[in-house]
């Protein structure tokens, strides 16, 4: 019988590990869906941007308000964690604070995790406030309506609960502590929960114990429930900021990848020896898609963005189309992009694990034409955004397959193209005057 | 203008048996747009003082394909710089400076992918290097006090990470250089990039040009400096539709540059 909650425990702990590995195993999938791309160049740049961008929170703090509150939650995060090393040990083992034996080191990190946890609180209800009472621009754009308005303030409740669950364990033992009950053996250091203390004083040792034990137990099921929450929310941006600042852009951001399929057949043509009239290869695979029209024309590292963003809005609330009232929002396209590729995984799932055609596309169905327009390819987006993330190359993807596969750009457009085609310059004017201006006075 | 300048090509200079130091890429704005061409004067003047050897490709020049490239059409892009590093390649150019941008960018970045490989420079870059060696002065005090804001054009700024030769400059000019709002990297485009320079903008409350003019009036700027001919033309229609035009002039960096050197 003494057993049973270990055993409990060890079955949560697997359940809350196993659903949550099947859904990574589903996150890598829906991400491979996405083209091969080399990215073996720049290994220690890339290393570098990690370690600054997504360990070292370099580009939040370009923001320094939520900067720094996101620093200080970002670290309660990281360092509370260590804590729950100690709390699933207990839990397996059936012991109480198995780390006590490090003495006064022990204390200097229990203190440390309240004072964190009383500042992640701070720094959440601040947060909080920013969203529902401030309301900043950013959080109010169309496209944060309804779910991810809603997942952008659970994530904050969640947290909230987890630091006031943790800080009521810590006042309750502390108490139990001072009561020298056993097994509450005196241990750590409380510099915030003592002053929560008082509030068990005049209890009785069962229901103090029945309080930190309740606390003990919703704050590590909590945690499971949270690494759970993480796929079907915004909030997946703690793991994969890391391998997403990896893997994101090392060459100059004006730099545009050359679509190599198109470099062939420009070479073909502009090659004196080629037959004009060869008879095209039988055997030959069918043409390659010009540019993108759904999620699985884009490359892994534009569905790893996708499934990478946080939806904080800095890419719109730089981007100067949008800030004219443009209908197009950088992070629109992010979301737009995850919930379509979201909607082909499903998809699969539901066709073992072939994707059986829906009639629908990210073109269209989700991302407008009038959107992908409006993009004045100025990387304020990319710039903006604190974790590496690149919505323009998916815009500019998208009118590659307007343009080259369906001819449907404006027609402004279409005059300039015919002028750099007819005359090299994108206005109607003559190649052979090109040089008149050094004669005009 | 009393003299005309001298503006050597590609194929006299070769077929003079001399090859120059640098090519001055012109672009088609700084070619056929009345306005550029004033930069593109100012620039070939400031080259001729300071005794460059340089040469333009001239009738030789054809678009670069950047306003193909980011409207979707790949294939024009990709004939565009075939048929340029081409010609680039025959005269053997080492070194191309640009007053574009937008030539710029692509020349540097996406060229060399297909067999073009340069050294490319902007011309604020090189108006630099010019003053460092001493092969200009800047010593003309016409702007000495002066309120002179700088607009990061988004392909030299954010795409290349060139903020601060322009400035360099400007403050050479004894001008007060005063930052809008956003600048650097946090620069606000003119609304012209991505090939929105030829086409209607889509619906919305505002044109991004006229944005960005109320944020450089903010500062109360005399002159808003530019370093791209498609940005100048942005910004100066943004200061007429504010009818500003008689207090705020919209100057490339070339042109104070020729004016405090007396060109």
């Amino acid at each position: 019988m003494e057993y049973i909650p270990n055993l409990i425990f060890a079955i949560l702990l697997v359940a809350g590990i196993a659903f949550f590995t099947q859904n990574v195993r589903k996150l890598i999938r829906n991400i491979k869906l996405g083209k091969a791309v080399d990215t073996s160049d720049n290994t220690s740049q890339r290393w570098k941007n990690m370690i600054a961008i997504a360990l070292g929170q370099s580009k939040m703090v370009v923001r320094p308000v939520a900067g720094f509150l996101h620093i200080v939650v970002y670290m309660g995060f990281i360092i509370i964690n260590i804590e729950v090393l100690e709390i699933i040990l207990d839990g397996l083992l059936g012991t109480h604070r198995l780390f006590a034996f490090l003495g006064g080191f022990y204390s200097f990190l229990i203190g440390s995790f309240e004072i964190l946890a009383l500042l992640v609180i701070v720094a959440v209800t601040l947060f909080w406030v920013r969203r529902n009472v401030i309301k900043l621009r950013r959080f109010l754009n169309p496209e944060m309506a309804g779910w991810p308005k809603k997942d952008g303030n659970l994530i904050l409740y969640i947290e909230l609960v987890l630091m006031v669950l943790f800080l009521t364990m810590n006042a309750a033992d502390y108490t139990l502590q001072q009561m020298e009950v056993a097994p509450y053996v005196k241990a750590g250091a409380f510099p915030v929960s003592q002053f929560i203390a008082p509030l068990f004083q005049d209890m009785s040792v069962s229901t103090i114990i029945l309080w930190e034990r309740t606390a003990w137990w919703l704050h590590i099921v909590g945690i499971l429930f949270f690494l759970n929450y993480l796929y079907y929310s915004k909030h997946l941006h703690i793991l994969l900021a890391f391998p997403n600042t990896y893997f994101g852009k090392v060459r100059p951001k004006g730099q545009f990848d050359n679509l190599e399929a198109v470099t062939k057949e420009v070479r073909l043509m502009m090659d004196p020896n080629a037959d004009p009239f060869a008879a095209p290869d039988e055997n030959a695979p069918p043409p390659e898609k010009f540019g993108a029209s759904d999620v699985m024309d884009l490359e892994w590292v534009q569905l790893l963005n996708a499934y990478t963003c946080t939806e904080c809005g800095r890419c719109t609330s730089e981007c100067p189309a949008n800030l004219t009232g443009k209908k197009l929002s950088p992070r629109k396209i992010m979301m737009d992009t995850r919930d379509r590729l979201e909607e082909v995984g499903k998809n699969m799932d539901a066709n073992k694990g072939v994707f059986v055609p829906d009639g629908k596309q990210l073109l269209g169905d989700y991302i407008t034409h009038e959107e992908l327009w409006a993009c004045t390819s100025c990387n304020a987006c990319v710039e903006a955004c604190p974790i590496s993330i690149d919505p323009l190359s998916i815009i500019m993807d998208m009118r590659q397959y307007l343009v080259m596969e369906q001819s449907a750009a404006p027609s402004d457009l279409n005059n300039m193209m015919g002028n750099i085609e007819n005359n090299g310059a994108p206005w109607p004017f003559n190649q052979m005057d090109r040089l008149n201006w050094s004669k005009e006075s | 203008m009393e003299n005309e300048l001298k503006v050597p090509t590609m194929a006299e200079l070769t077929a003079a048996g001399k090859q120059p130091e640098v090519l001055f890429w012109v672009g088609c704005a700084g070619s056929f747009d009345d306005r550029a061409k004033k930069i593109t004067k100012a620039f070939v003047k400031i080259l001729n003082k300071a005794n460059i050897s340089f040469a333009v490709l001239g009738t030789e020049e054809s678009c670069t394909g950047d306003p193909a490239k980011r409207a979707g059409n790949e294939f024009l892009f990709q004939m565009q710089a075939v048929t340029n590093i081409e010609v680039l390649n025959a005269y053997e150019v080492k070194k191309i400076v640009t007053a574009c941008p937008h030539c710029f960018n692509t020349l540097k970045n996406e060229y060399p992918g297909l067999g073009g490989n340069y050294e490319v420079v902007h011309h604020t870059q090189f108006l630099k290097h010019l003053l460092e060696s001493g092969k200009i002065s800047m010593e003309g005090g016409q702007f000495r006090g002066k309120r002179i804001t700088f607009h990061d054009p988004c392909y030299l700024g954010r795409a290349n990470n060139v903020y601060e030769a322009p400035r360099d400059l400007i403050r050479k000019l004894d001008a007060e250089l005063v930052e809008m709002k956003s600048c650097k990297s946090r620069g606000l485009c003119c609304g012209a990039g991505g090939a929105q320079m030829f086409k209607e903008p889509e619906k919305g409350d505002k044109d991004i040009n006229v944005k960005r003019t109320e944020q450089a009036m903010e500062i109360k700027p005399d002159i808003i400096a530019a370093g791209c001919p498609f940005c100048n033309t942005m910004m100066t229609d943004g200061v007429k539709s504010k009818e500003k035009e008689a207090s705020i002039a919209v100057l490339d960096i070339a042109e104070l540059i020729a004016q405090v050197e007396d060109l």
